[in-house]
């Protein structure tokens, strides 16, 4: 597997991270590695093999939709750098 | 007082021998002796260890002490705790207080157990050598040009310097057990569900799961007996009767049948790691244990299929981090996209960065099947593997990592290499078994680890064989030199 600079660039859009064209080429020799290395998988037959999700194949469990926490709206928004009353401010998207 | 174990510190508070305010005062000062030299400290608060202290001592007078009441622990920096800074090891979370307390926070919380700070890790878990922390690398106290191991190289460190009594950690590909191995510690991985990852910052979350790092098993038993437990918030956590892991843990093991699997002693183990393995094999064979030979044969595809699950799992958990509730954000930017793109390219580091590159590309469009939903296949293979092995043995044993602590940056530019380190142990993850490192010798005055794996829900059996071990060697008293 070959990445070339463009492609870097587009994985790292859409795990929304910037790269520059140099960091994208140092990258992609790094990426090409550990791709090396998970295409050993490609060798193995799992035809008829059931996928493992879950180590002990649990069900979801269900719970009452109770309040059971302490209000700590104001400390969870102080932690954001920027807020008005009880919302979180992002640059506008909607003109 | 530092080379105490948490049995005679519970009895000393208990016989008013010395109080948890006493006690959290001798530890803080070697802290702040010792920290600068191995960094395993992020966060320390004397003030608020102190204040906790405290509470302890009114609870001890009123004689409704429990075995960790009053004892200080450190925690990892991946557990969220009230008031606390809560990093993951990350400049993303360097800004992050928690405003809540992750399950095993308040666990120790609620029997009144000290919290004595909170200590350096791999960003996000995600690394083997300490290397990749925002708050620099933490140094191995037998060694201080060596790494320590990781993720929960700080835990390690701190506890080997004894800096610490005891230590929670986490453990997603190996994260307790090679550092425990690296520093000379016992340090035990749960089966997957027995303790909460609540408020435990998710990394790859089918994984993930958290334990202690000590100096004993039967400390482990102890620090296990409050970190386990059924937890609604945790739709993972299994509901079954709480043990008691103290309990049996000094029952003979004559009879007892260890499987040795014959890929754990193939190409890539340091030929001087083999020779204290096979002593530690005589060892419980003088013990009365029997010997059998096993076979794990896709455990070298466990790496593969690890570095497919575990990225996967990481680039979905790891975009929560978009600098709009909290964390770090980025100071100029034109637009939303331009907030999420430069706030995550600078809040992150390189080897974060990478596995969320891979985890994006092994599941993007026209990808799913022939990566994720392969690895998964193979992972049912992997975990099929071990049910075979237990039905010719009781416990399985070999290395926990192939080699020695090694130098500081001398993987690091070098991912492949790196993730080598845990091909002993990511298999136990994906299976999800519980598998303990302990100390088994000395190479060059560096520490080796002994790695058993038990079968799902087999701790108390692993920490009573653990503990026989112990109870007739002493490489897990040794300490290293100048934290004296």
């Amino acid at each position: 597997m070959k990445f070339n600079n463009d492609e870097i660039k587009k994985i790292a859009h859409l795990a929304r991270i910037n790269i520059n064209e140099l960091e994208a080429s140092q990258v992609s020799e790094k990426l090409e590695g550990i791709l090396g290395l998970i295409e050993q998988m490609t060798k193995v037959n799992t035809d008829g093999i059931e996928p493992m999700a879950h180590a002990l194949d649990i069900n979801q469990p269900l719970r009452q939709d109770k309040v059971t926490e302490a209000d700590i709206r104001k400390k969870s928004l102080d932690l954001s750098e920027e807020t008005d009353q009880s919302l979180f401010i992002v640059p506008r998207v909607i003109e | 007082m530092e080379k105490l174990s948490l049995r005679e510190l519970s009895e000393g508070l208990k016989a008013r021998k010395f109080s948890s305010v006493e006690l959290t005062q001798f530890f803080l000062d070697r802290l702040e002796k010792y920290n600068l030299s191995i960094n395993a400290f992020i966060s320390i608060d004397k003030d608020k260890s102190l204040a906790m202290a405290s509470r302890s001592d009114s609870i001890i007078k009123e004689g409704k002490q429990d075995y960790l009441t009053g004892v200080p622990i450190a925690q990892k920096d991946i557990f969220c705790a009230e008031g606390w800074k809560t990093t993951c090891g990350s400049k993303m979370l360097d800004n992050f207080i928690s405003p809540y307390d992750a399950t095993v926070i308040r666990k120790f919380n609620e029997i009144s157990a000290v919290n004595l700070g909170k200590t350096n890790m791999d960003e996000f878990a995600m690394g083997s050598s300490n290397e990749t922390s925002y708050y620099g690398n933490v140094k191995n106290p037998w060694n201080i040009k060596n790494v320590p191991g990781g993720s929960s190289g700080g835990s390690a460190a701190a506890v080997a310097a004894m800096l610490a009594p005891a230590a929670t950690a986490t453990d997603t590909g190996g994260s307790i057990r090679q550092p425990a191995s690296l520093c000379g510690l016992t340090g035990l991985k749960p089966t997957y569900g027995l303790v909460s990852r609540y408020g435990m910052i998710a990394f790859a979350s089918s994984l993930d799961q958290a334990g202690p790092m000590c100096h004993s098993a039967e400390d482990c038993a102890a620090m296990l007996n409050v970190m386990s437990g059924h937890d609604s918030k945790d739709s993972t956590s299994i509901e079954r009767e709480k043990e008691n892991y103290l309990n049996g843990i000094k029952d003979p093991i004559k009879g007892l049948k260890i499987g040795i699997p014959k890929e754990f002693f193939s190409e890539g183990l340091d030929p001087d790691v083999e020779k204290i393995i096979e002593q530690g094999i005589n060892e419980y064979k003088k013990l009365g244990a029997e010997i059998v030979d096993i076979s794990l044969p896709n455990n070298h595809l466990s790496i593969p299929v690890y570095y497919v699950i575990a990225p996967a799992e990481a680039s979905s958990n790891l975009s929560r981090y978009d600098g709009v509730r909290y964390g770090y954000r980025t100071k100029e930017y034109d637009d939303l996209m331009d907030m999420y793109c430069k706030t995550r390219e600078e809040g992150f580091g390189d080897e974060v960065k990478r596995r969320i590159m891979i985890g994006t590309y092994v599941l993007s469009a026209g990808y799913y099947d022939a990566y994720y939903l392969k690895a998964q296949k193979i992972r049912r293979l992997i975990s099929e593997d071990f049910s075979k092995a237990f039905k010719k043995c009781d416990v399985i044993l070999g290395p926990s990592a192939p080699s020695v602590a090694f130098p500081i940056g001398d993987k690091k530019e070098d991912p492949l290499k790196m993730y080598m380190q845990d091909v002993y142990t990511i298999s136990t993850n994906l299976a999800g078994l519980p598998g303990l490192s302990m100390p088994a010798g000395l190479i060059n005055n560096l520490p080796v680890g002994m790695q058993l794996i038990g079968n799902y829900f087999s701790e108390a059996k692993l920490l009573n064989i653990a503990n026989v071990f112990q109870m007739n060697t002493d490489w897990h008293r040794l300490s290293p030199k100048g934290f004296e």
